[in-house]
């Protein structure tokens, strides 16, 4: 089935508006994606007809705030492979990964232990672990990447030691576009018996994502990067892990029976969600899955390949260096490239007055800009809702930058 | 004052000494060499002072990053060159207080530089602007030039 952008595009009352007085050609769902109607209207809904705390009153309303809560839950696994069990709700990626470190890593990672990431890391999945190594005198390793962007993967056996206790990286790279062999990794952590966390924000909204196959033992992704609200988020966990694991934050609801003086644990997943939780961007991020399944999984990602292939061919046309794989089938739809004399900043500014969007900067990724050597790059990043009339429109405005700058 | 499009501002303001960079390069002997960036953008600079009494006697700047960040250096440099310390601060003070829109800025003190009030309008861009000028300060800060 192949996707019919006019009509999809209607579903995103964002485009209604003009940007700088241009019809808007948004190319940084990267950042944070445009929400479709469907998922505006849920949310309002929930708050119009089924609004109030949930797993708490014994009312038919708070019955269905509960109800709703808890499918957008079973949503949430649904669109990772996952039963509803292991899924704890979150504000986003960085808040999952963050649950991580201060529960089961705490609890497992020690003086003269190793942490491994790679060297493509978002800094929301290299701080956290930064920080987690300094307080436990462990050491943060990093995975080297090729020239191509693609992970070093001759050299994981001598990265993976006895001494490594997790593995922390990215399904999907919001710089290159590199997709990960995360399963591979997964396989030689767990020879050696360290665990496995996927940040999988780039990946969730655009690719096929199964915590099966890749056999990882915990997963992050966040709502608003694939047509949910802002503040909600999935941490996925083994269950077994999270059964041993102590909680993340301490309040309200999180307990199952409490003294003056101590308590014991609601049950999974329960016990990570502490106090009044996000409901309504939950249930929000819960018809964004409904929405993306409608559309469908592989239609997706078809799209997006084809997509990606003719930016990068017309990109390559401007004379404008690209990073991350040449091979569409090893990247998603994020393009990050520079145009000669044209700093990433100049033409940002210079296109939005075209009404496009595109991001520039470091992409909250410091050390992997340090690595390709260059302070910053321009990316354009693609969605349901883009195609090929949006890299026209950028291709021109780029094409006006540069006669500027000649 | 007639509002500069983006275009007219590129061209007509910045573009001419992103191009061509006046003062560019070390200075040596200086008395105070300071390097500050925009964490956020990577702009960068690398400013040189070197001062004859309470006069700015040379000044010179090393830099990378955006056309609006080194510009607007390269600006600041031509305009602060020879002039007392106090009035390169008087005339740092008067941009940045243009750039937050809490003054129109006065063509008296400011002369083609009231040319960079067209940066106002891209907010996200007005600290690549300000980069050369805050540095500036510091550099008159850190050589004992300053009053307040
Ligand atoms: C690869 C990657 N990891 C983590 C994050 C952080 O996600 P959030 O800001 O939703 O917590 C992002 C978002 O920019 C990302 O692209």
């Amino acid at each position: 089935m192949s996707m019919d952008v006019d009509v999809i595009r209607k579903d995103f009352p964002i485009f209604e508006t003009p940007a700088n007085g241009k019809p808007l050609t948004y190319l940084d769902s990267a950042s944070s994606s445009q929400k479709p109607r469907q998922v505006i209207d849920r949310i309002v809904r929930f708050y119009e007809t089924e609004n109030a705390n949930v797993h708490r009153g014994a009312y038919q309303l708070s019955e269905m705030a509960t109800a709703a809560y808890e499918g957008a839950r079973e949503a949430c696994g649904r669109w990772i492979g996952s039963p509803s069990r292991n899924i704890i709700f979150t504000r986003g990626t960085t808040e999952s990964i963050n649950a991580v470190r201060f529960t089961w890593a705490n609890q497992n990672v020690g003086a003269g232990d190793e942490v491994l990431v790679t060297e493509m890391e978002h800094h929301s999945n290299l701080i956290p672990w930064q920080l987690l190594t300094q307080e436990k005198g462990a050491t943060l390793r990093h995975l080297p990447i090729d020239d191509e962007g693609l992970l070093r993967m001759d050299l994981l056996g001598e990265y993976i030691t006895e001494r490594t206790k997790l593995v922390a990286l990215p399904l999907m790279s919001n710089v290159l576009g590199t997709i990960n062999p995360v399963a591979e990794v997964a396989a030689a952590a767990h020879a050696a018996g360290a665990k496995v966390v996927v940040d999988a924000a780039q990946a969730a909204p655009h690719i096929k994502v199964d915590v099966a196959e890749l056999d990882c033992d915990f997963l992050a992704y966040s709502s608003h990067k694939m047509c949910g609200p802002t503040g909600a988020g999935v941490l996925y966990g083994r269950i077994e892990l999270l059964e041993e694991m102590p909680p993340f934050m301490g309040g309200g609801e999180m307990i199952r029976e409490v003294w003056a003086d101590r308590a014991t644990w609601n049950e999974v997943p329960f016990k990570f969600e502490a106090g009044t939780m996000n409901i309504a961007q939950a249930v929000g991020m819960g018809a964004a899955v409904e929405y993306l399944e409608a559309l469908g999984e592989d239609a997706i990602r078809d799209h997006e390949v084809r997509l990606t292939k003719y930016a990068m061919g017309r990109l390559e046309e401007t004379g404008a260096i690209i990073y991350g794989p040449k091979d569409v089938s090893k990247r998603g739809g994020v393009v990050s490239f520079n145009l000669d004399d044209v700093h990433p900043h100049d033409l940002s500014t210079i296109v939005d007055q075209h009404g496009v969007c595109i991001r520039a900067g470091h992409h909250c990724a410091q050390p992997l800009m340090r690595r390709l050597g260059v302070p910053a790059t321009a990316r354009a990043s693609f969605y349901v809702y883009n195609d090929e009339r949006d890299v026209d429109v950028l291709i021109d405005a780029m094409a006006e930058a540069k006669g500027w700058f000649a | 004052m007639v509002r500069l499009s983006l275009e007219e501002l590129y061209k007509e303001v910045i573009l001419d000494h992103y191009r061509a960079p006046r003062n560019k390069g070390r200075l040596d002997p200086h008395d105070v060499a300071l390097e500050r960036n925009n964490p956020l953008c990577g702009d960068e600079i690398e400013l040189f002072v070197k001062f004859a009494g309470d006069d700015v006697e040379g000044i010179a700047f090393e830099g990378k990053g955006c056309s609006i960040s080194q510009a607007s250096a390269s600006m600041m440099t031509e305009k602060v060159q020879g002039l007392p310390a106090k009035d390169a601060q008087l005339v740092a003070e008067s941009i940045k207080r243009m750039m937050a829109g809490e003054e129109e800025g006065d063509v008296e003190t400011l002369g083609d530089l009231i040319s960079l009030k067209g940066v106002v309008k891209y907010p996200v861009r007005i600290k690549c602007a300000l980069l050369g000028w805050n540095t500036l300060l510091e550099a008159l800060e850190e050589g004992g030039k300053t009053s307040s």
